[in-house]
């Protein structure tokens, strides 16, 4: 179901902890099944629980108390914007609705053509830079204008 | 000692005991919802705040440990404050659907919300709607009502031995739910009914049936496998609705396997036999008492004067009570006979005569959970002792050395340190390579290991389950057994089959004096047979053969509750019975311990128990000195004081018997019992047989499958001489080579032949 | 006195690589306590003159708390990092792996080889990722010049640290739900006692700092902890890290010795922006106490001085508001934070906070009622210190900060459907 890749960096993050303690390693295994696969079906925790041979039910705990996991799918890109109250202080909510307006959709949803899905996030750590958002979990822009997020929507293809 | 304050009272506890523990030892009632005694600490539900003096927040007694001089208020301004805090949020997001919930009436959500709950909800928002799962046919879930205490979550993870529920999701949104779309597979998930303390989850068989307040309740023993589990009989109008454990630390503590919880559902089967019925011509017609009486009580007779005493018999079952067995083999004595027997799946009496007593688990059951090593001997240990297995996982958990030698390696849900798994065939080698390996002799690797689990201190123990007592080389395997304890120095012990195993020895309704045992019986039978409770096809060695015999019988009074398919096939007249639950009566569980139990409810139509129906044929038959007018009395014949004299149980055998060399058949099957159908009252539980392990299916590893051809999911026809079975096919690579799983106690597997014995395996003819 | 402690490399080009951290003499407290094979009780001993208190929000005293590990249990120990800042207006230990990852790595192999650790693991909150992957890349270098793994510096002891990142749960923060989370499971707090130092990760005794704790640490053993204690004032020593958000001119993290008056931080951060009024300040992060901008211009920046004014530093977490701001609307976004990051645990978080935030919710939407206000202080009251961990608190606190000096305005939203500050 994973790429060799993927299994591969799982057996590094495995590595980090003590021996009998794979289970420390669901974290990261979530993660990198998620990147190579867009999302984590019941099949995929499933698959990675049994790799870490863990009991399913405490993967799926895992896979649903963390909210930057997925476990529908999403648009090709997912864009996480931090909507707590530091950001919004700072303009977070007119980032927001310049994004709405742009790519046609709310919260929660995604562009027909599946590019592009909207999020609301919790506080990302980075109020000083705020209004901010994430690409994928993993890329985050900061200080969010109309011309900063024209330029972020650009270079998305 | 340390020395506390409770509500004013003085108390002196135990270093490292808990606020909780405390109050409870001291009767002072904390309330609590997420705390058990036989379960980890959570501390979430947070019901149990309390007072502690000079503390500025109040403490959950459930996890606070208590220091000297600690002064407690459970009940001033401040604990009722926080308690009733805690029970307002609590109640915000709980449907309070009282009325039509089956915990009504035995909720401790409902009680304490009484002495807790405000009149007037405060909460005017929206209530949490949480979907319903469907976690298989012996638990209905309501997860609306879940307070998320966690113990369903932590029964599985410390006591069921796997993970099987969790909680997902994250704040208000979190719930209590299995994995996606899986049933709960434990033999243990019925506790988790008892320990959920709303009506979250619920017994599905149970559904509806009654309020609490309309049950009558009585205490009696569960029959179905060796322990002698303490269960509470739950009825309402003569029917028994539910069944509960009563806690018992030193048996079965809080729990009850799933078999004892739910086989209730066959004590009312549709197939009872509530009249006495007699085949006159090849016709079943019923018949009132007194006539099938006389019939009996002539015809047996007459036999004798034809044909002499040997050839009567008389065959009852494990599960028959002290007092029936007793009296069955004292009847069958005074016509004078010594053809008497129990053991219905054992098929090697060779060690009969050199026997010291009674085989027994050589311990007490709650030192099973001390041992620190064990070899298992011929078991399918969670299916055929679910609450022993759990007493062997808290020992594997304390670091105990469990090793096997078994045709079987289901998951145990306990690590083991060593296992070796052969074919029925090669089992007695195999233990015999563990033997020389104790002895210093040269030995294999795999026997190795198993020897060494035993080079440490601790309680030691060798213990064989019932595939190694109804395997046709039990006599050797006792034998290399008792060696293999002297070696290491463990205690050697049996691991019960069903309520009287134990019993059915001391009851002497074995042999003595050179007569048939029951292998010989369900062979070539004798003439004229009695049958206590015996379903031939479903609870003998070799279904195929004991039906045959029973068919060269002239004469076959069968004693029984149900009109079950054989009996109406081979017997002459039946004589209707009650289950355990409708009659006074005494099992001698596993441990040498002698329980007694009242009726729970009348008996049903003109069933009687079989106590009194065997008296009045010993008066008919003017057996000597059966003028019993209680089943006390019968005890009291039978036991005595009703305590197991010492001595009487005894595993050790006089005399070893010698290896001989056994050639493996061409296919062997590894006959089983299946685990709902050891007896007639679960084989009729409707729910039970609903289960994932109710299921049977013809299992062999991957070669043998490519060896025949034929692949996991076929049909498969699998044959023993003349009887055959159509089964699918499953794929199990942890069985050994040429062997075929096939469970035996199935309505399909009723004509097959030894349960150890070779088997035919083809793809199955389906005449579609 | 800026930048005296964390941020003194910020000023260099790429000041996160192991070169330029070495140029302003990086590593030079670990090559001392290796090289003098410093006994643990004399930097325990030094961290405890610095005075030092713990930066994620509760300040305990270091030193104490270094104190109780029990350096003599056979087996394991660990020592963790806490980098999984998440609460709103907390940004500073995102900046100090960003930029200046090594020292972290130096303070926590010294306090490994004090703490008689085996390992470490730095748990990192999942939304900065790429700072995850800057600190593993610092750990690669800092393997290679053998100040970390196998043999550090020749001294033959072995020490080794792993970055292990969160995934979107603020309540990661709280110490013991960050172990659970280390063990992979979800992040429920542990109840407490057993503290960590005695159960800890995998049972073990560990001890748990925050990411700017654990980096004031080489400061302290190179230059002493007296110097360490001067730069700020007795009982709050040091230079502290102060995020300041929200209305201001130059957002961003200003570090400053503790006891620096408000109004100069404020200025630091370039005053309020567009020249408006400053109406309220929430000064250790989300979970804290509001307080007006009139008693905070009067505040220096210490424990003492804010707990003086009704809130406290917690993280050193300063949300500026200027008088455009409706304190309904924010408390509405406050409390969904703790109603969606409650961890489900214990039932009056679980079920409290939802609680709080929907009938906020409602006042704010026009639809309060006159004994809302009653029922909110009841209710936040009801939670308060009856939970497992302190989230508990920090969904209730804010409540009642806004309620004792804004009530005004929820009085309003209640009887007039709208809001007092800007109309809508
Ligand atoms: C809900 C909650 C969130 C927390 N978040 C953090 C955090 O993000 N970073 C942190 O260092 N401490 C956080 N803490 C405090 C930690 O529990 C712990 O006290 C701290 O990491 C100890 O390190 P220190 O003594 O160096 O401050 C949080 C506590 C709670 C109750
Ligand atoms: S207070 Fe909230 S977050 Fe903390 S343990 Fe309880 S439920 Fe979880
Ligand atoms: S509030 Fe948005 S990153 Fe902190």
């Amino acid at each position: 179901m994973l790429s060799p890749a993927a299994l591969t960096e799982i057996d590094r993050e495995v590595a980090k902890y003590p021996p009998l303690r794979k289970q420390s390693a669901v974290m990261s295994a979530l993660r990198i099944a998620q990147i190579e696969l867009g999302w984590l079906s019941p099949e995929t925790i499933e698959y990675v629980a049994n790799y870490l041979e863990i009991p399913a039910i405490a993967a799926w705990e895992v896979a649903t108390f963390y909210n930057m996991y997925e476990l529908k799918p999403v648009g090709k890109y997912k864009l996480s914007v931090c909507t707590n109250l530091p950001c919004t202080l700072m303009g977070a909510e007119s980032a927001v609705e310049y994004l709405q307006r742009k790519l046609g959709i709310g919260f929660n949803e995604t562009t027909p053509d599946g590019k592009f899905s909207l999020k609301m996030s919790e506080c990302m750590g980075s109020c000083g830079e705020g209004p901010l958002l994430t690409i994928n979990n993993h890329k985050m822009k900061v200080r969010l204008t109309p011309e900063v997020i024209d330029e972020i929507l650009a270079g998305l293809e | 000692m340390v020395n506390i304050e409770i509500d004013g009272k003085a108390l002196s506890v135990a270093e490292g005991s808990t606020i909780i523990d405390a109050a409870d030892a001291a009767g002072i009632y904390i309330p609590r919802f997420c705390y058990h005694k036989k379960l980890s600490i959570a501390a979430n539900c947070r019901m149990c705040l309390v007072e502690v003096v000079k503390v500025p927040k109040p403490m959950p007694a459930c996890v606070t440990p208590v220091v000297e001089g600690m002064n407690v208020q459970t009940r001033s301004l401040k604990a009722i404050a926080a308690q009733k805090a805690v029970m307002e949020f609590m109640l915000i997001n709980h449907p309070l659907d009282c009325p039509i919930c089956d915990q009504g009436g035995e909720c401790q959500l409902q009680d304490l919300a009484v002495g807790f709950g405000a009149s007037a909800s405060r909460y005017h928002e929206e209530k949490r709607v949480v979907l319903n799962k469907d976690i298989g046919p012996l638990i209905s879930t309501d997860m609306t009502r879940c307070i998320h205490c966690t113990r369903c979550v932590r029964f599985g993870q410390e006591v069921g031995g796997i993970m099987e529920m969790g909680q997902v999701g994250r704040g208000e949104h979190s719930e209590i739910t299995p994995f996606l779309g899986h049933a709960i597979e434990s033999e243990l998930s019925g506790n988790m009914i008892d320990l959920c303390p709303v009506g979250a989850l619920t017994s599905k068989p149970f559904r509806y049936a009654a309020r609490s307040w309309e049950l009558r309740r009585a205490p009696s023993v569960s029959p179905h496998d060796g322990l002698g589990s303490n269960i509470e009989i739950q009825s309402k109008n003569g029917r028994v609705v539910r069944v509960l454990p009563r806690s018992n630390d030193a048996i079965n503590e809080c729990w009850l396997s799933d078999r004892e919880r739910f086989s209730y559902e066959g004590l009312h089967a549709a197939d009872r036999l509530q009249r006495p019925m007699i085949k006159q011509n090849d016709v079943w017609r019923e018949c009132d008492w007194q006539y099938a009486l006389d019939f009996a009580a002539q015809a047996l007779p007459a036999v004798k004067d034809k044909r002499g005493a040997t050839e009567i018999g008389a065959l009852g079952t494990p599960h028959a009570t002290v007092e029936e067995l007793y009296l069955l083999q004292k009847l069958t004595r005074a016509l004078g006979s010594d053809n008497i027997d129990f053991r219905l799946r054992q098929s090697d009496f060779r060690t009969d005569d050199a026997l010291h007593g009674a085989p027994w688990l050589g311990m007490p059951i709650t030192e099973v959970a001390e041992l620190g090593s064990v070899l298992l001997v011929g078991t399918a240990l969670r299916a055929d002792h679910p609450l022993l297995a759990l007493r062997l996982r808290h020992a594997a958990m304390r670091g105990a050395r469990i090793s096997l030698v078994n045709p079987l390696d289901d998951n145990l849900l306990m690590p083991l340190v060593a296992k070796s798994i052969v074919a029925p065939a090669a089992m007695v080698q195999a233990l015999e390579q563990v033997r020389r390996a104790l002895a210093g002799e040269p030995d294999d690797a795999v026997a190795h290991a198993i020897a060494n689990t035993f080079n440490r201190g601790g309680r030691k123990a060798v213990l064989l389950g019932n595939l190694a007592q109804h395997h046709p080389h039990f006599a050797e395997l006792h034998s290399v057994a008792q060696q293999i304890a002297e070696l290491s120095g463990a205690r050697l012990g049996f691991l019960g089959e069903a309520a009287n195993s134990v019993g059915g020895y001391l009851a002497g309704a074995i042999p003595r004096a050179g007569g048939m045992n029951a292998g010989a019986m369900l062979t070539a039978a004798p003439k004229a047979m009695i049958l206590l409770g015996v379903e031939p096809e479903r609870d003998s060695a070799n279904a195929a053969q004991s039906i045959a015999a029973l068919h060269g019988a002239d004469l076959v009074v069968a004693l029984s509750a149900y009109k079950s398919a054989a009996l109406l096939e081979t017997a002459d007249v039946l004589l209707p019975i009650v289950p355990f639950s409708e009659t006074s009566g005494s099992f001698v569980s596993t441990e040498g311990r002698v329980q007694s139990f009242a009726a729970a409810v009348k008996p049903l139509g003109e069933a009687r128990p079989a106590w009194k129906v065997l008296r009045v044929l010993g008066n008919l038959l003017n057996v000597p000195d059966c003028a019993f007018e209680s089943s006390e009395q019968v005890r009291a014949e039978a036991l005595g004081d009703g305590i197991v004299a010492e001595g009487r149980l005894d595993n050790r055998l006089k005399t070893i018997k010698a290896i001989v060399p056994v050639t493996a058949p061409g296919l062997q099957r590894i006959g089983d019992v299946a685990p709902y159908q050891t007896d007639a009252i679960v084989r009729r539980a409707t729910a039970l047989q609903k289960t994932h392990a109710a299921q049977i299916r013809a299992w062999m590893n991957g070669a043998l499958l490519a060896k025949l051809s034929v692949a996991d999911g076929d049909m498969l026809k699998v044959s023993q001489g003349e009887g055959s079975a159509t089964l699918m096919a499953g794929r199990d690579d942890k069985l050994p080579d040429d062997c075929v799983r096939v469970a035996a106690g199935h309505p399909l597997t009723a004509n097959l032949g030894g349960l150890f014995d070779e088997i035919k395996v083809e793809r199955a003819i389906l005449n579609v | 006195m800026a930048n005296e402690v964390i941020f003194h490399s910020i000023h260099l080009p790429e000041s996160w690589k192991l070169e330029n951290y070495l140029k302003v003499g990086g590593f030079d407290a670990l090559k001392k306590v290796i090289a003098e094979q410093m006994p643990a009780e004399e930097i325990i001993n030094q961290v405890k003159i610095s005075a030092l208190r713990g930066r994620g929000g509760a300040g305990f005293p270091t030193g104490l708390k270094w104190s109780f590990m029990p350096r003599q249990f056979p087996g394991d120990k660990y020592v963790v990092c806490n980098t999984d800042e998440g609460e709103p207006g907390t940004f500073k230990d995102k900046d100090i792996i960003r930029y200046n990852p090594h020292q972290l790595i130096e303070g926590m192999v010294i306090a490994g080889y004090t703490l008689g650790a085996v390992a470490g693991y730095n748990y990192i909150h999942g939304e900065i990722f790429e700072c995850f992957e800057r600190f593993e890349a610092a750990l690669e270098e800092a393997r290679a010049a053998n100040l970390l793994g196998k043999n550090i510096l020749g001294s033959g002891w072995d020490f080794d640290i792993h970055a292990h990142h969160g995934y979107g749960a603020y309540v990661c923060g709280e110490e013991t739900a960050l172990l659970e989370s280390i063990e992979g499971k979800k992040g429920q707090p542990r109840f407490k006692p057993p503290f960590p130092a005695s159960f800890g990760l995998y049972g073990k005794p560990t001890t748990i700092n925050n990411t700017e704790t654990l980096a004031s640490i080489p400061y302290i053993v190179k230059h002493g902890g007296q110097k360490f204690l001067e730069l700020g004032k007795p009982n709050n020593g040091g230079t502290k890290i102060f995020s300041v958000s929200g209305h201001v001119a130059k957002p961003g993290n200003y570090e400053i010795g503790m006891g620096t008056p408000f109004k100069e931080l404020l200025a630091m951060a370039g005053g309020i922006k567009d020249g408006r009024k400053l109406k309220a300040v929430i000064p250790g992060g989300s979970s804290v106490p509001v307080v007006p901008g009139e008693i905070m211009m009067d505040v220096t920046m210490d424990y003492d001085s804010i707990s003086k004014a009704g809130s406290y530093l917690g993280a050193g977490s300063v949300i500026v508001m200027d008088e455009t701001v409706c304190m309904v609307k924010a408390l509405e976004r406050l409390s969904y934070f703790y109603f969606e990051e409650s961890c489900g645990q214990c039932t009056p978080c679980r079920e409290g906070a939802g609680w709080l935030y929907r009938v906020i919710q409602r006042i704010e939407h026009g639809q309060g009622r006159a004994e809302d206000l009653a029922l909110l202080e009841s209710v936040a009251g009801n939670i308060m210190g009856r939970t497992i961990c302190a989230l508990g608190d920090a969904a209730a606190m804010p409540v009642q900060g806004m309620l004792k000096h804004y009530r005004n305005e929820f009085e309003y939203h209640i009887k007039h459907g709208k809001c007092m500050v800007n109309g809508g």
